[in-house]
């Protein structure tokens, strides 16, 4: 044997029944020349067709899971083959505006997918070497994202909810209404384990988009295998890197509900007797996740960029679950949403404060957004944080007792809400438009207030009041105690562009 | 560049070819190869992934696999490499960028997948100039020669461990290959470049006591919670708490001859960003790139895990490399959390007894024998150099009881814990004083001291004091309201604040404060204490307290980014000016 020598079969080798069907598991005996990771295919009596992916090969034993699920499937009648090499699928714009299921076969009526190129799903980790620094934003015309957590071309910014929220609706609306002026740009959305519901309201609301030829909409609903949801977004990012690095399109990725994908990926790992770690999610989640979340970004002279926008849901609002904790471990940032802000009529129920885009330094100011971008995302996030400290103060000595420039601060706050934040789901807002609400919110606050931004923007944009809020009475402690008077934003730059 | 796993024997002493008979993700099971040990090299595969063995039972290897192994069969043949995992060291690592195995990524494919990196780059030509002529005596360490590089940063080529005896015949000055030999020694050639097992540490001649400090531009590290030369610290933080950001502050600015970056199981886009960063950076000792003084191993989330595991040895054994050459070597590795779940990941596949929380029972005494490779040593050839080692631990859902953050903690000489209510209230660096310590604060005193700083131990020792009697005031507000507390108690909670703004914080992207030098440090922190002497001053004068909080801090807490970064006499001038202004107040 010589390791130059080629033993890759052209043919797929072909085995009669399996030794053991179980869950998503099935177990193939006698077999030679099986490689990890392979795509089989198989049969049933039936007639039925079903492909898997090799999981372990161990002497002539071959454990293939099955995308389907083996749920019908007879070990003695089942047959098998396999290919030489791991799944790969054809690339090209011809996913776009088409409907396709977790495996990339049409929901829509359409042809299949052909094409002369392909791609390994599994993807290959991309040379650090030639990545570029992210940089420029893409609006999503929603304000309380554009102006405070700005997505940046290339960047992987989650969404974490909670069961109940409109995060659907939410990623629905980034989907539809994302985009970068002047430059092409494309959508595709994978929907993992949504209800039929869910799902009908999904493929409704990218309808426009998807009829424009921009987006692909993978769906995967509840009922679908599991194994089929973990196939789902390597199938959909795959489609994602070939639109974005190869043809040169800015592309974003929304995927939903990652929860549903992590939650399959323990069932296929229980099922594999494998050691359970933190909540029974197995120890390489983490991994895991990052072979998705970090095939994105942009390379260094090439055109596109792949941007991802993961939402997942917190089971019982815990942000130090393992999904948003590991999430949050590899994405860049995180859109945090409030069940109190929902509970509360508004949406998007974006809680500011727990958000950060880590990107967003690069993508906004002058010659990217607006001049004034920085500066008023760091002034908005500084007077609401300490609007909340007042709040908690009215709440134990009465808002009776609140110095007037702090009782400013709380109609600052409902501002905030009703005319930033507060938006239709069907609502575009340019970033014109959304600066300006920001200016209007901030001009709730006196003149004096406004440390974080400079003098110019300030004459420039500011439409308050002049009256100098100069009323504390004498022996109250000093205002803003625990808010640094050089407070800065992160990401924003607070600091270079103070002027 | 030669592959890290490339024989130096020939193809036909190697033992194999024998036979995969298992493959579960990186784990392969080989049979039929004998005379191979634990840690051994194997290539698996046509496609020859590296792979290395990490148990031999009754004929059965199992082995890791450093690639993707994709497509990889029972059957597919196996080659003992007869040597184990070793990298080569030589003059082209400064200012490169490797991955986990220190195969250089520049002028690599873009997709990295399996196989991808076993090309080698293009051979380089150095400058070479003697230091010994043929017929000296020389043992191990000892100077051969020097490669200069532009880096300033001078690689000098020593006897490696083990060789010894006369100088046979040298090399003269003029352009060498990398691995062509520059003298034989007692009969064995030696190279500019020298391959290395990167497990096993380098032989030193004797470990030092620490003693001067490692300064790293950060108030928080430098004054409260410092680190010596050759020491050791963990950095804890949840997601988000900052520190990638602290440990990529130190890459640009701790006081190292070399820093060895180890992006392990991280993210992509942030090398792109902190390479971009150094690029643009220069030392301010040298006025060179600070890229130059820099070896970056990344291996990011999505590069093959095992190499991720064998990135943290690997970094580890270039920063020896260059201490070994005399020079003070610093190694950061972000993050120690996903090297320990590499380990993890790999047992459970194996079907190893897990211990706690799934990681192998040999967690603590491998995150031990990591650390344990920093110091300050004598080195064989007689020269002072330094390994400090800092890591960063990912606790999952920021649990600081987890195992690795909990064994970390014990390892350590100092820690420097993130607080996600402080990265939360964008105090940054979000170092928390109630979590973190530095053993070697007291050293490190004397140090200063020796340095003619004799009030630096006594103001580090002001300003925990005042840390800690502000954090046991501040619950006592909340309780029965700050009118209620004693004036010099409210003179007390606005210096604490005073300290925590104007000299803890510190953003990593401020231009004249991303990086501060001892003097203004120093200077900042006595700003602070003078006025809190005075305020006490003046509360025990008589006046009241609310008068005193009512004095105009904001330009205490400005200068820092005001002045530049060694500007002291800036903040002085802004010390005698507050000071000057409440002289004559009231
Ligand atoms: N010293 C600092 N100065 C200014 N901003 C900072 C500083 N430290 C942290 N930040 C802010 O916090 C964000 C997150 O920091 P960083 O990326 O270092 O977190 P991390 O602890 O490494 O998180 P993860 O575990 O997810 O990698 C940064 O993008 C930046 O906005
Ligand atoms: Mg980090």
């Amino acid at each position: 044997m010589t390791p130059t020598a080629d033993h890759a079969p052209n043919v797929p080798l072909e085995y009669r029944g399996a030794r053991e069907a179980a869950g998503p598991l099935l177990v193939v005996g006698g077999v030679e020349g099986i490689g990890f990771d392979a795509l089989a295919t198989v049969r049933l009596a039936s007639g039925e067709v079903r492909r898997g992916l090799v999981l372990e090969v161990h002497r002539d034993l071959a454990v293939i899971q099955v995308l389907e699920g083996t749920a019908g499937i007879d070990p003695d009648t089942v047959s098998v083959a396999f290919d030489a090499h791991p799944l790969q699928i054809p690339v090209g714009e011809g996913w776009l505006g088409r409907v396709w299921n977790g495996m990339g076969e049409p929901l829509d009526g359409g042809p299949p997918m052909l094409g002369a190129t392909t791609r390994a799903v599994a993807g290959s980790p991309l040379n650090p070497t030639g990545r570029a620094v992210p940089i420029d934003p893409i609006l999503t015309g929603i304000s309380v994202i554009d102006a405070l957590t700005t997505l940046v071309r290339g960047q992987k910014l989650p969404v974490f909810s909670s069961a109940g929220l409109p995060h659907f609706e939410l990623a629905a609306q980034i989907a539809v209404q994302a985009n970068i002026a002047g430059e092409q740009f494309k959508v595709v959305v994978v929907a993992m384990g949504l209800t039929h519901a869910d799902a009908a309201t999904m493929r409704d609301a990218l309808e426009p988009r998807a009829a424009a030829g921009e987006l692909a909409l993978f769906l995967d609903t509840a009922d679908d295998p599991v194994v089929q949801r973990i196939l789902a977004p390597r199938v959909a990012l795959t489609v994602a890197e070939y639109l974005g690095f190869d043809l040169g399109h800015h592309v974003l990725v929304v995927l939903a509900d990652m929860t549903s994908y992590c939650e399959a990926v323990r069932e296929v790992s229980a099922a594999r007797g494998e050691v359970p770690g933190r909540r029974a999610y197995p120890g390489y989640l983490y991994s895991d996740l990052a072979s998705l979340y970090e095939r994105c970004g942009r390379i260094r002279g090439r055109a596109g960029s792949v941007t991802q926008v993961p939402v997942l849901t917190m089971p019982a609002n815990d942000i130090t679950h393992p999904l948003p904790d590991l999430t949050g471990y590899i994405t860049e940032g995180q859109i945090v949403l409030s069940p109190e802000m929902h509970g509360s009529g508004l949406y998007p129920p974006v809680d500011v404060l727990a958000s950060l885009s880590r990107l967003m330094r690069k993508g906004v100011g002058e010659g990217l957004t607006r001049s004034d971008h920085p500066g008023i995302a760091s002034q908005l996030v500084a007077a609401l944080s300490h609007a909340r400290q007042v709040r908690d103060l009215a709440e134990l000595i009465g808002a009776g007792a609140l110095t007037e420039t702090d009782q400013r601060y709380l109609s600052f706050a409902d501002a905030f809400n009703s005319v930033l934040v507060s938006q239709g789901t069907g609502e575009s807002r340019s970033l014109e438009d959304t600066l300006d609400r920001a200016w209007q919110v901030v001009s709730e606050l006196p003149r004096s207030e406004l440390t974080m931004l400079s003098a110019a923007d300030v004459t420039a944009h500011y439409r308050g009041d002049e009256t100098k809020a100069d009323d504390r009475p004498a022996d109250e402690p000093p205002e803003r105690a625990d808010v640094p008077a050089t407070w800065v934003a992160p990401d924003t730059g607070g600091q270079e562009r103070r002027g | 560049m030669s592959n890290p796993t490339a024989p130096t024997a020939m193809a036909d002493d190697r033992p194999g070819p024998g036979r995969v008979v298992r493959v579960n993700g990186p784990l392969v099971e080989i049979e039929g190869l004998d005379q191979v040990a634990v840690l051994d090299v194997v290539e698996v595969g046509h496609n020859s992934l590296a792979a290395e063995v990490v148990s031999v039972r009754q004929g059965l290897l199992t082995a890791q696999v450093y690639e993707y192994t994709g497509g990889l069969r029972v059957g597919d043949p196996a080659l003992g490499q007869g040597h184990p995992l070793s990298a080569r060291f030589g003059p082209d690592l400064l200012g490169g960028i490797f991955d986990g195995l220190l195969r250089p990524l520049t002028g690599q494919p873009l997709w990295l997948s399996a196989g991808a990196l076993r090309q080698t780059g293009t051979r380089r030509q150095w400058p070479f100039a003697p230091a010994v002529s043929t017929g000296t005596v020389v043992a191990p360490g000892n100077l051969l020669g020097m490669v200069p590089t532009p880096s300033g940063v001078d690689h000098r080529v020593l006897v490696p461990p083990g060789t010894a005896g006369p100088v046979d015949w040298v090399a003269g000055d003029g352009e060498v290959d990398d691995d062509e030999p520059i003298a034989s020694i007692g009969g064995s050639p030696v190279a500019i470049s020298e391959q290395w097992p990167v497990r096993a540490p380098r032989p030193v001649r004797a470990r030092l006591e620490l003693s001067a400090p490692l300064l790293t531009g950060q108030r928080v590290v430098d004054l409260l919670f410092p680190i010596a030369k050759g020491a050791t610290a963990a950095v804890p933080g949840g997601f988000g708490t900052g520190k990638t950001v602290l440990l990529q502050q130190l890459v640009k600015w701790c006081e190292a001859d070399v820093v060895v970056f180890v992006g392990c199981g991280e993210r992509g886009n942030e090398l792109a960003d902190a390479l971009a960063d150094l690029s643009k950076l220069d030392d301010p000792r040298t006025g060179r790139s600070l890229l130059e003084r820099t070896v970056v191993i990344a291996n990011t989330s999505n590069m093959p895990v095992m190499a991720r595991e064998a990135s943290i040895h690997t970094g580890m054994t270039v920063a020896e490399f260059y201490r070994d050459m005399g020079y003070d070597t610093v190694l950061l590795a972000d993050s120690t959390s996903r090297w320990a779940e590499a380990l993890r990941e790999f047992s459970s596949r194996s079907g190893e007894l897990p211990a706690e929380e799934g990681y192998p029972a040999g967690l603590a005494s491998a995150l031990a024998a990591f650390y344990e490779r920093a110091g300050r040593v004598t080195t064989l050839g007689g020269e002072e150099g330094s390994v400090t080692a800092i890591g960063a631990v990912s606790p999952p859902g920021g649990d600081m009881a987890e195992p690795v953050t909990a064994h970390t903690e014990r390892f350590v000489r100092c820690l420097w814990s993130l607080d996600r209510d402080l990265a939360y209230a964008r105090h940054y660096p979000a170092v928390t004083w109630r979590r973190s310590f530095s053993r070697d604060a007291q050293s490190v005193g004397a140090w200063h001291a020796s340095e003619g700083r004799p009030a630096w131990a006594r103001d580090r020792a002001r300003a925990v004091a005042l840390l800690a009697e502000a954090d046991r005031l501040a619950p006592m507000v909340e309780l029965v309201g700050l009118a209620s507390l004693p004036g010099r108690e409210r003179v007390t909670l606005l210096a604490g604040r005073l300290l925590r703004e104007a000299v803890l914080q510190q953003s990593a992207q401020s231009v004249n404060d991303g990086h501060c030098t001892p003097a203004k440090q120093e200077a900042l922190l006595e700003l602070v204490l003078a006025l809190y002497d005075r305020f006490l001053a003046l509360v025990d004068q008589g006046h009241p307290a609310s008068a005193v909080e009512e004095i105009d801090t904001s330009g205490v807490v400005r200068i820092r980014d005001e002045v530049g970064p060694d500007d002291a006499a800036g903040v002085e001038r802004r010390r005698d000016e507050m000071l000057a202004a409440l002289e004559n107040w009231k």
